[in-house]
C-alpha cells in the first residue's frame, strides 16, 4: 500500500464522503475525487492489465492522456461502458466500477503468461507468425488472439440511455478553461462577441487546479465568465474533432456522474460552428523510457502534482524522481511541502539550475544528477529502483514506493492537426509545435510552445549498462510497444514513421498516442540516425478522446434512425392485420392476411379476387410530379423515349426514362390534363431521383424552356381499384364523370368528383384488369377508402397489397424498374421497343442506344422463364446457366429476377435477365441450386392475357 | 462540415443543404447524333479528376433548388469561389 489522503488540501469535498465499488471491493471517496485519486487514497495501486503482456499497470497520468488505468463502469443492464480512464470517471454515491482484460482476477491474470513469453512477441509477431495455414485464421488464431489481447468487453444489450444533441453558433469558440483559455475569454469576455469556453474537467482551471496559488484567481475569474453575458461555460465537454470551418464536434457529459441520473439524457452531442477558435489545449508531460516504467507506482510527476493538490492524495509514501527537466523538480518540492516524503531526485543531466539545488538542499532532498534508473522491483507496486551513473558504474538501489518520471512537455496540438494547422519542429522543447493555421483559429499558452516550460533535456531512453535488447522500457503503455520494438521495426527495414508506426501499433492505441508519439518519434530519429523533422510526423485524428456511439447516434436509433413516410390509409391497413414491407422510406401494406393464412395464401386469394371480383390498393406512395408551363410537353419530349407533343389532354402514356447512357432508370403512367399541365407519376422509390434529374436538366441544359416542375407526391392519396367489377363499384360514387368504355377508354384521365371529393381519376391498370386509380387530396384518402369498402362490399371487395401487386403485374409481364433491370438494361433489353419513339431526333440516352456496346449481340436481355416443373418457384437472385454439367466455376449467362406463384395459371412464372434471351425462346436453361439443378424454357413475357382483352372492357 | 456560398441565396450554408452534381461545364450537345462513338464516350464518361482546382456543380437542393457552379481545391476541399449556372467558367 502505498498511496494515502493527505490531512489537509485539494479541492474535494471531505464533508461529502462517497462510497463506491471496484472490482467489487466497497471504497470510500470524496466528492470532487476521480476514481483515480479515489483508488490511490485507499492505497490501490494496481488499476488495470496491459492490452498485449497483461503487465500490471498503475496510473501514469491525472487527465485523460492516461494510458494505463481503463475501468469499465456499469450502470446497470444495457448500461455497461467499458475503456473509460479512471482519470476521468468522477467518483459518485453507488458507482460500480471494474478492471478489465485480465482472467480471472486483476491480481491473478493468467494471460500475463504473454509477459514472461515477451521475447517471442516482437513487433509485427501476428503478421509474420499467424499466416500459414490460411484457414486457420478465421477460426482459430484471430478469435484467440482477440480473447487475450484485448480491452474492455463490449456491452451486449441495447442502450437504455436517451443521448440529446444541439447545434449551437459563436462568434468565437475557445476550447480548454485552462489558464490560457480563461484569460482568452476574459478579454473577449468585455466585448459584444458570442463567446463559448468548453473544457473537458467537471470543473473550469486546468492546471491551474493543481496550483493552490492559482486558487483565489481561478475563483474571482470563472466569476466574472459566469457573470458576463456573453459567455457561455460547458464543463464535462470533450472537444473531440475539428472539422472543415470551424465546425467542431463536441460531447458533453450530462448524468454519468450523478449517482441517480433519473430521465435525463446521458450525454449531449454538440455541433458547433465558430467565427474564430482559440485552442488552449495546454501541454501533456512525456515518460521516460527505461526498464520498468511501467511498474505501478510509476508515474507522471505532474499527475503526482495534480493528486496532491487537487485531489489531496499523495501518490507515496516515500517518493522518488526520475527528471530531464527541470519541472519535477518544481513538482517534487510541492509535493515535499504538502507532506509527502521524498525518498531522491535522480536526474540524467550532470547541471542544473543553482537554485533547484539550493531548494533540493533546503528540503534535505537526496539529489543525484548524471544518474538514471535502470530498474525498478515490485511487480503490484514500486518497492525499490535501481539507478547507475550515466557511464554504467555505482548502481544502487533506493527504496521508494512511487516514482515520478518527468520528461518535459509535448503541447497538445491535436485539434490543431484536426484542423489541418501546420507544425514545426521546436528543438528547445523537442516537440512539434503549431505553425500556419488553415482556419481561423489560433493556440494560445502551452499548447502554442509559448509557455516557459522550463529547461530540460531531450532523451530517448535512458542511458543503462543492461543489455537493450533483453530489456522492456515502454514508449506506448497502451498498445505495450516497447523501444525495443521501435528499434526492430527501423532494423526490418522501416522508414517513414507512418509505417513504423503501423508496424509496431505505437501511438495506434486509443489514447490516439498522447504520452507515447514523441518518445517513438526520438528513439526511431537516433535509429534511422536522421533529425525527427526528416522522419515526419503521424496524422492525429478525430476523436481526441473515444467517445460513446450513443452520443454520436444521438435520437437516430431504433424507429426514429429514418423517417418512415406513412400514407394516410395507413392506419386503416394497421387495423386490419395488414403486413407491412419498407418501399424506400415507405411503409406499404405487403398482404392482408385473414384469420390462420400465411403470406402464401393470403396472397393466392387477393390475386384471384381482383381478377374475378375488385381489389382495393393503396398506390399512394406512386411519385407525382406536376408539370406545368407552355413548353411542358416539349420538355417530356424531351425527357422520355416516348413521343409526348401528339398525347391529347385527357390521355394518359407509359413513360420510360433513361439517363444519358441509355440505361433504364424509371418509369410511369403520366396524362396530359391540359395543354400546358400534365400529371406525372414515377416510381415508388424513384421520385426524388428523378425529379432532381429533370431540375438538372430544365436549369442547365434548357433554361430557354418555360416549364415548373413540382413534387405532388404527398398531396395526393390514391387508391387503385381493380378487376371487372371495378366499374360498377365505382359508378354511383362518381359525379361528372362518364364511366362508360366509349367515353372514358383504358389509358384516359378525367377530373370530376367522388363522394364529393374533387378527384383526379386514371383509367389505368397494372394488373390487366379493368382498373382505375382515384386520386384524391391526401387527408381524403381514408375517410374515401372506407366508403368505398363499404360500397365494394356487395362484390367482395378485397384489400391487397404490393404482393399481389407484384403478382399481378409479373403475369402480365410489367416490369419493375429496379427489380427486373439493374442499371445495365436498355429499353431493347427490356423487349420496351415500342416505348421508345422511332421518328423522335432526340430524348435523353437516343445517342447511347446506337452505342457499340449496347448495339453488340449477346446482351443480357428479359424473358419470360417457366419451370419444367410447374410447382418450382426460382429463387429471386438464382443464377442461370446453359450447362449444368461443366466443371465449376460456371458460366453464368443470367439471373432470375422476378418469381412468384401465379394462383391464375395454376403454375409458377418467373421473369430473368438472360444473355441473348431474345432469340433463344424454347430453349432450356438450367438453375443450380444448393441440392438440385431447376430446368426452365424461357418464353415471352406476358403470361396472361396477351391480347389485353381483360383490359378493354 | 464545409460551409458552401449559393450563389442565388447570397449566403453561406452548411454542406447538409447542398448535393454534389459532377463535373460542371459539360454541356449536352444540341444534336447528340452528330457525334461519333468517341466523342459520346467523352461527353458521358471522361472526367477531369484534378489534384487541386477542380470546376464542379452542386445544387442548393434542400435550400433554393438551384444548380450552380463552384471552384473547389481537391486537396485542401477549400471553394475557391462559387457562381451562378451560365456564368462563364472561373
Amino acid at each position: 500500500m502505498s498511496g494515502f489522503r493527505l490531512p489537509t488540501g485539494g479541492r474535494v469535498d471531505r464533508s461529502r464522503p462517497v462510497r463506491f465499488s471496484f472490482d467489487g471491493v466497497s471504497y470510500t471517496g470524496f466528492a470532487g475525487d476521480t476514481l483515480a485519486s479515489a483508488l490511490l487514497a485507499n492505497g490501490v495501486m494496481l488499476f488495470g492489465r496491459s492490452f498485449k503482456y497483461h503487465r500490471p499497470r498503475g496510473l501514469l497520468a491525472a487527465g485523460s492522456e492516461e494510458p494505463n488505468a481503463l475501468v469499465s463502469v456499469d450502470r446497470g443492464p444495457g448500461r455497461f461502458t467499458p475503456n473509460l480512464r479512471a482519470t476521468n470517471v468522477e467518483v459518485h454515491e453507488g458507482l460500480k466500477a471494474v478492471s478489465q482484460n485480465r482472467w480471472p482476477s486483476l491480481k491473478t491474470d493468467f494471460g500475463a503468461i504473454n509477459d514472461r513469453l515477451g521475447m517471442f512477441f516482437p513487433a509485427g509477431f501476428y503478421n509474420k507468425t499467424f499466416m500459414w495455414p490460411r484457414s486457420f485464421w478465421d477460426k482459430l488464431y484471430e478469435p484467440a488472439i482477440r480473447k487475450i489481447a484485448g480491452l474492455g468487453d463490449a456491452p451486449t444489450e441495447d442502450d437504455p440511455d436517451q443521448y440529446a444533441a444541439t447545434h449551437a453558433h459563436c462568434d468565437l469558440l475557445i476550447i480548454g478553461a485552462g489558464p490560457a483559455g480563461i484569460d482568452a475569454a476574459l478579454e473577449a469576455a468585455g466585448t459584444n462577441r458570442r463567446v463559448t469556453v468548453i473544457d473537458e474537467q467537471d470543473e473550469a482551471g486546468g492546471s491551474a487546479l493543481a496550483d493552490p496559488s492559482l486558487w483565489q484567481w481561478l475563483e474571482r475569474s470563472m466569476k466574472a465568465l459566469n457573470d458576463a453575458p456573453n459567455v457561455t461555460i460547458l464543463t464535462r465537454t470533450t472537444a473531440f474533432g475539428y472539422y472543415h470551418d470551424n465546425f467542431i464536434g463536441a460531447v458533453q457529459r450530462l448524468t454519468d456522474h450523478l449517482p441517480d441520473d433519473g430521465d435525463a439524457p446521458r450525454e449531449k452531442l454538440w455541433r458547433i460552428r465558430a467565427g474564430e477558435v482559440i485552442l488552449a489545449q495546454g501541454a501533456i508531460e512525456r515518460p521516460l523510457v527505461f526498464a520498468g516504467n511501467d511498474t505501478p507506482g510509476v508515474m507522471l510527476s505532474s499527475a503526482a502534482k495534480t493528486f496532491a493538490n487537487r485531489y489531496g492524495v499523495a501518490v507515496g509514501k516515500s517518493v522518488a524522481l526520475m527528471a530531464t527537466h527541470d519541472s519535477g523538480w518544481h513538482d517534487v518540492f510541492a509535493l515535499a511541502k504538502a507532506g509527502v516524503g521524498i525518498a531522491a531526485i535522480i536526474d540524467v543531466r550532470d547541471t542544473v539550475d543553482a537554485d533547484l539545488l539550493k531548494q533540493a538542499a533546503d528540503l534535505r532532498i537526496t539529489v543525484k544528477l548524471s544518474h538514471s534508473v535502470i530498474g525498478v522491483s515490485g511487480r503490484y507496486g514500486v518497492k525499490t529502483i535501481e539507478i547507475a551513473h550515466n557511464d554504467g558504474t555505482g548502481i544502487r538501489s533506493i527504496a521508494c514506493d512511487a516514482l515520478l518520471m518527468a520528461g518535459g512537455w509535448t503541447p497538445s496540438v491535436h485539434l490543431w492537426s484536426h484542423s489541418k494547422g501546420t507544425l514545426k519542429w521546436c528543438d528547445d522543447i523537442g516537440a512539434y509545435v503549431p505553425d500556419q493555421p488553415n482556419e481561423n483559429v489560433r493556440c494560445v499558452g502551452a499548447c502554442a510552445g509559448a509557455c516557459n516550460f522550463g529547461q530540460g533535456a531531450v532523451i530517448d531512453v535512458l542511458p543503462t549498462p543492461m543489455d537493450q535488447s533483453r530489456i522492456k522500457a515502454f514508449v506506448d503503455f497502451q498498445n505495450d510497444v516497447t523501444a525495443k520494438d521501435i528499434k526492430l521495426a527501423v532494423r526490418e527495414g522501416f522508414r517513414s514513421i507512418e509505417h513504423i508506426k503501423r508496424y509496431t501499433t505505437n501511438g495506434m492505441a486509443t489514447d490516439q498516442g498522447k504520452t507515447s508519439n514523441l518518445n517513438g518519434l526520438q528513439i526511431a530519429s537516433t535509429a534511422l540516425a536522421k533529425p525527427i523533422t526528416d522522419i515526419g510526423l503521424t496524422t492525429f485524428r478525430p476523436p481526441y478522446t473515444p467517445q460513446t456511439f450513443g452520443a454520436l447516434a444521438g435520437h437516430a436509433k431504433g424507429a426514429l434512425f429514418q423517417a418512415t413516410r406513412t400514407t394516410n390509409i395507413d392506419s386503416w391497413a394497421e387495423e386490419h392485420s395488414a403486413v407491412f414491407e419498407l418501399v424506400a422510406q415507405w411503409r406499404r401494406a405487403r398482404y392482408f392476411p385473414k384469420a390462420g393464412e400465411d403470406m402464401h395464401a393470403a396472397v393466392n386469394r387477393e390475386c384471384v379476387a381482383v381478377r374475378s371480383s375488385v381489389g382495393i390498393f393503396d398506390a399512394s406512395t406512386l411519385g407525382k410530379i406536376e408539370v406545368v408551363g407552355p413548353d411542358a410537353a416539349e420538355f417530356l419530349n424531351r425527357m422520355y423515349t416516348n413521343p409526348w407533343k401528339a398525347l391529347e389532354p385527357g390521355r394518359c402514356r407509359y413513360g420510360l426514362l433513361l439517363k444519358e447512357d441509355g440505361f433504364i432508370t424509371d418509369d410511369g403512367v403520366s396524362a396530359r390534363l391540359a395543354p400546358d399541365r400534365f400529371h406525372l407519376t414515377t416510381t415508388t422509390g424513384g421520385a426524388a431521383r428523378v425529379l432532381n434529374m429533370m431540375e438538372d436538366y430544365l436549369q442547365t441544359e434548357w433554361p430557354d424552356l418555360n416549364v415548373w416542375l413540382t413534387s405532388t407526391t404527398e398531396q395526393y392519396a390514391v387508391i387503385a381499384l381493380q378487376g371487372p367489377n371495378a366499374r360498377k363499384l365505382l359508378e354511383p360514387l362518381v359525379e361528372g364523370i362518364d364511366l362508360s368504355a366509349e367515353a372514358f377508354p383504358h389509358m384516359a384521365i378525367r377530373e370530376g368528383a367522388i363522394c364529393g371529393i374533387p378527384t383526379r381519376l386514371f383509367r389505368v391498370s397494372f394488373t390487366g384488369e379493368l382498373g382505375f386509380e382515384i386520386n384524391v387530396p391526401t387527408a381524403y384518402g381514408r375517410a374515401l377508402w372506407e366508403r368505398i369498402m363499404a360500397e365494394g362490399d356487395r362484390y367482395d371487395i378485397t384489400p391487397y397489397g404490393t404482393e399481389t401487386m407484384h403478382v399481378l403485374r409479373a403475369e402480365k409481364g410489367f416490369i419493375i424498374v429496379g427489380q427486373d433491370t439493374d442499371g445495365t438494361v436498355t429499353p431493347y433489353d427490356a423487349s420496351l421497343d415500342w416505348a421508345v419513339g422511332k421518328k423522335k431526333l432526340d430524348f435523353v440516352g437516343k445517342r447511347s442506344l446506337a452505342r457499340p456496346d449496347i448495339v453488340a449481340a449477346g446482351r443480357k436481355q428479359l424473358v419470360g422463364l417457366l419451370t419444367d416443373d410447374p410447382n418450382v418457384v426460382l429463387e429471386e437472385g438464382a443464377q442461370i446457366v446453359a450447362d449444368p454439367n461443366q466443371p465449376i466455376p460456371m458460366k453464368m449467362i443470367g439471373h432470375v429476377t422476378s418469381s412468384y406463384w401465379s394462383a391464375t395459371l395454376g403454375r409458377s412464372i418467373a421473369m430473368a435477365l438472360v444473355a441473348g434471351g431474345q432469340d433463344k425462346m424454347g430453349e432450356t436453361l438450367h438453375i443450380p441450386m444448393p441440392g438440385k439443378t431447376h430446368t426452365a424454357k424461357i418464353s415471352g413475357m406476358v403470361f396472361y392475357d396477351p391480347q389485353g382483352a381483360r383490359l378493354n372492357v | 462540415m464545409i460551409l458552401i456560398h449559393c450563389p442565388y441565396c447570397d449566403e453561406k450554408r452548411a454542406e447538409i443543404e447542398f448535393a454534389y452534381a459532377g463535373e460542371a461545364h459539360i454541356s449536352r450537345p444540341v444534336d447528340p447524333s452528330t457525334y461519333g462513338d468517341e466523342e459520346w464516350e467523352r461527353y458521358l464518361f471522361i472526367r477531369a479528376n484534378p489534384k487541386g482546382r477542380h470546376h464542379e456543380r452542386w445544387r442548393h437542393i434542400h435550400g433554393c433548388g438551384r444548380f450552380f457552379n463552384a471552384v473547389r481545391d481537391t486537396v485542401t476541399d477549400k471553394f475557391e469561389t462559387t457562381y451562378k449556372a451560365g456564368e462563364p467558367r472561373k
